[in-house]
């Protein structure tokens, strides 16, 4: 069975110009949502207090905040996990909440937030509840920052090393791309930015390069077996050669993400969202803007061919 | 077969024999248990216990799958987490203190599975219910402790060499450590060479040097520094873990995350309080001099008139709050102290406690008690707490410390490692003040900074629903693969079935602790690693169409594809290494679950197929090919 036809040759570095434009729009319209929306950082980011409770019928969200409010409880975030009988709240801890010590207490967190949703609706009952300082979450965020940064360097030096510098930083440069779109979609989503999910945006990082090394890899095996290298040409051959490989893995990775989506439950929601935006995102990146800026970068055939003492004649070559 | 060598059919036969037989005991279901065991002096777990345990349960109507005696304790089994709790209640009912009562998953793996070492992978805490904490270390206190007690060794050294000296104080300026202010520049260079001499670990600098003013600052050198923190989150480790195990819970983990935090989970509690109580108690112990305590003029004065012996603090004792003064210096700390353990004095029949320290710990109380027979020693339990205020609208927390004179006794003789408390009220009281002696002493105060309680109900759920997810994404993987591939296709499901059993078997063998993160990054894996078959399949079919023959095309189609399945997959590796560095539990369980995933999926993908297709088409001529 073949879904693609194979001898596909659309011509995709033609349109260059408007996919670099459309990709380079998307990074600052993902930077400017970024910076003035902002991601909507869950508990493990902004520090507070989150329970999760479970009701027999089904509930809504409003109703839990206004009993909430009712009790006395101010600002709770009240969001549905997964079905209607399961929600999440979110609060900053109140004095009624610590202990002596200072330090929150969650069995006094519970009385506080269960009584009023219990005095609402009898069949409300506590599932799990947690506590997370600020300072955590800040040192999580830079983590995050640092373990995406040692990531992309890690893969620019391999890439420098088994391909060629201009293979490098195209690459580092689409990935960037990819991270910042994917954030964007998820600001602009405003879905809960938390710490399954910040795995997940690395995750795409390493999966997006999956994609970009096998067209590059592509690349240079065509470069090295043609006559006459005509460097746009080659470029668009290996994009459209790779095509359905790169499309195919897409749909299965996709398959898997969409099973932990609809049967993994709330604690993975937002990990398999996640993937899933990054794989399409990466994806179409892929085959529209990482071989662009591989020409524009001037690539040719002489920086690829391998330095071998058994074919001199081969090296030698134009 | 041809190209294809019989080591590496070898090496797939056993690959897959490892994968089954290291991923079974996942297949296995522990069962919720409660174990009693009994304490020091309580009667030992008999069948006279046994029974007692089992009628007690049937009358509290309580249904237990099994209650029976272990070794040197009693293990009894439910059938869900809700009996479990409600059969521990019952227990801990009749038992009293007597006995430890604690949850535990009790394994069902057979035997022959465990000799050799196939065991199951654990359950992190959002799979089985548990409390986790998070607790930062701080450590500004283990510094104030160890530079005032430089300062003193200063002075007493400059006193001893008759060195004339304004003041040897601690700079209030952080890191520059001790202010050494001299008379005359002479005095200086002796003072300094003196310093240097003597402590090793201070680093003596010059500072300025005004009039008749030669300062000279001596700070601990930034090594020591690093070996005290780590001294001092070891320590609070070891601590935390005999606090836990005094709670009595099964498989607690406890562990460094980061540079100075230590994270607790406790699979099965479910009841944050008493847990916290314990763990989160930052009690440090010191033995001091004793100098006087109430009735005794001095101290009554001191405490009425509030002026205090420039040598000496005033504190209380715990219960009778009488006043009591003690030396400045401690003579040994809690960290310093082995094991203690309450008892009945041979000689005069009083309840008493038996203390063992350290070799530092013994050097310091023999010179200390060999000098001083007949004078006092207080032991001192020094809490820190918390205190909340708001300042600017933000949360802000001050720590303070609580210090209370435990125990207050005469020296009869000098000792050394081993020596005995006596004359203390009752056996109950030696047995308190041995439990807190041992369970020791943190040697910094902690601060919990994250703390979580998943019900048992969620664990479960979660299991189901990662299960579910798991089998939902390979049998899709499968089917497509197989319609769009067909015989090749076939193949690569093969291997994908087994690269989750080498990988649930590697994870298990390593025993990486198994979550929904790690199961996200277990579904993940199974997406793309049929990538690398998508690969091989795409270059067969494409060297068909260049019209290779159909062995030429296998051949050429593994041959081309290896060179960008490595290059993918060492980048994806290097993703997966930076999740792994990441501190947090979370993110590196999800890390280290996708590394492995694609180191197993470049065996299975590659070579196993390999072998499946060599196997298949090997000898036969061909005309077409199933791909």
């Amino acid at each position: 069975m073949e879904i693609f036809n194979h001898n596909s040759n659309i011509h995709f570095l033609r349109i260059r110009v408007y996919s670099i434009a459309i990709a380079v729009v998307l990074m600052l319209a993902s930077v400017a949502l970024l910076a003035t929306k902002g991601l909507t950082y869950g508990l493990d980011f902004t520090g507070g207090v989150s329970l999760v409770v479970d009701y027999a019928q089904p509930v809504q969200t409003g109703d839990v905040r206004d009993a909430l409010e009712k009790g006395g409880i101010v600002d709770p975030v009240v969001q549905s996990v997964g079905g209607t009988r399961e929600v999440s709240v979110r609060i900053q801890p109140d004095k009624a909440m610590l202990d002596a010590k200072g330090q929150v207490d969650l069995d006094k967190v519970a009385s506080v937030v269960m009584q009023p949703l219990k005095a609402a609706r009898a069949d409300a009952s506590l599932k799990s509840r947690s506590s997370v300082s600020a300072a955590v979450g800040a040192e999580l965020k830079s983590d995050g920052m640092l373990a995406a940064v040692f990531v992309m360097l890690g893969i620019m030096a391999y890439l420098w090393i088994r391909f060629e510098r201009r293979f490098a930083i195209a690459a580092v440069a689409t990935e960037i791309h990819d991270t910042l779109v994917t954030l964007g979609i998820l600001a602009l989503t405003g879905r809960e930015f938390d710490m399954t999910v910040l795995a997940s945006v690395l995750a795409v990082i390493g999966y997006s390069i999956n994609d970009k090394v096998v067209v590059f890899d592509r690349i240079r095996e065509l470069f090295r077996l043609a006559r006459k290298a005509e460097p746009e040409e080659i470029l668009n051959r290996s994009i459209n050669s790779t095509l359905s490989r790169t499309i195919i893995t897409s749909l299965f990775t996709g398959i898997t993400m969409a099973a932990l989506f609809f049967f993994g439950g709330p604690a993975v929601h937002g990990f398999a969202i996640t993937m899933l935006i990054g794989i399409v995102v990466g994806t179409l990146s892929s085959i529209f803007v990482a071989s662009p800026i591989l020409l524009w970068l001037g690539v040719s055939k002489k920086d690829l061919m391998p330095v071998t003492r058994e074919n001199p004649e081969l090296a030698r070559r134009p | 077969m041809s190209d294809f060598p019989r080591w590496k059919y070898a090496l797939v036969v056993l690959a897959m024999l490892f994968g089954i037989l290291y991923a079974l005991p996942n297949a296995f279901r522990p069962l919720s248990a409660v174990q009693v065991t009994p304490n020091q002096g309580a009667a030992p777990a008999d069948d006279a216990l046994r029974q007692k345990v089992a009628d007690a349960l049937v009358k509290s109507h309580v249904v237990a799958k099994d209650v029976e005696v272990q070794g040197d304790h009693l293990l009894a089994t439910f059938a869900n987490a809700d009996v479990q709790k409600s059969g521990a209640d019952a227990i801990s009912a009749l038992l009293g203190d007597n006995y430890t009562v604690a949850f535990k998953l009790q394994s069902t793996v057979p035997n022959w599975l465990t000799s050799i070492h196939a065991n199951s992978m654990p359950l992190g805490l959002d799979l089985q219910g548990g409390v986790h904490f998070l607790m930062q270390v701080d450590q500004s206190g283990v510094l104030d402790k160890l530079e005032n007690s430089y300062a003193d060794d200063i002075r007493g050294q400059l006193r001893d060499k008759n060195i004339r000296y304004e003041s040897v104080v601690r700079s209030t300026v952080a890191g520059q450590g001790i202010v050494v202010v001299l008379r005359s520049d002479a005095d200086r260079s002796s003072a300094a060479d003196l310093i240097a001499g003597n402590s090793p670990d201070l680093a003596v600098t010059d500072g300025p040097s005004t009039g008749d003013r030669f300062v000279l600052y001596a700070a601990i050198k930034p090594t020591k520094l690093r070996d005290l923190s780590l001294g001092t989150i070891k320590q609070n480790l070891a601590t935390l873990r005999n606090r836990i195990n005094a709670l009595g819970v099964s498989e607690p983990l406890i562990q460094q995350q980061g540079e100075d935090h230590i994270v607790v989970e406790l699979a099965g509690v479910q009841d944050p309080a008493g847990a916290k109580r314990l763990i989160g108690a930052t009690a440090t112990l010191e033995y001091r001099p004793g100098i006087s305590k109430f009735p005794d003029p001095r101290a009554r004065e001191a405490a009425q008139s509030g002026s205090i012996p420039p040598d000496a603090n005033l504190y209380y004792e715990a219960g009778t709050n009488e006043p009591v003064l003690v030396g400045k210096r401690p003579i040994v700390t809690g960290d310093q102290l082995v094991d203690a353990s309450s008892g009945v004095d041979q000689q005069n029949g009083t309840p008493s406690v038996n203390v063992t320290l350290n070799a530092s710990g013994a050097a310091k109380m023999q010179e200390f008690t060999n000098n001083n027979v007949g004078k006092p020693m207080a032991v001192l339990l020094i809490n820190t707490e918390y205190e909340t205020s708001t300042v600017d609208g933000k949360v802000v927390r001050t720590p303070k410390t609580i210090t209370k004179v435990i125990n207050y006794a005469n020296i009869q003789s000098p000792f050394g490692k081993e020596f005995s408390t006596n004359g203390l009220g009752s056996p109950k009281e030696a047995s308190d003040l041995a439990l807190l002696l041992k369970s020791g002493a943190l040697a910094a105060p902690m601060d919990i900074v994250e703390q979580y309680v998943i019900g048992p109900s969620l664990g479960q759920e979660n299991i189901k629903k990662g299960f579910d997810s798991v089998m939902l994404g390979l049998a899709l993987v499968l089917l497509a693969a197989a319609i769009y591939y067909k015989l090749f296709g076939l193949v690569a499901d093969i291997a994908l079935f087994f690269n989750l059993l080498i990988l649930v078997a590697v994870m298990s063998m390593i025993g990486v602790t198994l979550t929904m993160p790690g199961i996200a990054g277990i579904v993940l894996t199974l997406g793309m690693a049929i990538d690398a078959n998508v690969l091989i399949c795409e270059r067969v079919r494409e060297e068909l169409r260049n019209g290779s023959t159909p062995h030429a095309a296998i051949h050429a189609g593994y041959d081309k594809a290896w060179a960008t399945i490595l290059d993918a997959n060492v980048t994806h590796l290097i993703a997966a290494l930076a999740l792994m560095t990441m501190g947090t539990g979370a993110i590196r369980g999800f890390g280290i679950t996708l590394g492995i995933g694609i180191l197993t999926s470049m065996f299975t993908s590659v070579v196993m197929t390999h072998a499946f297709t060599a196997l298949i088409h090997g000898r036969r001529k061909l005309k077409t090919l199933s791909v």
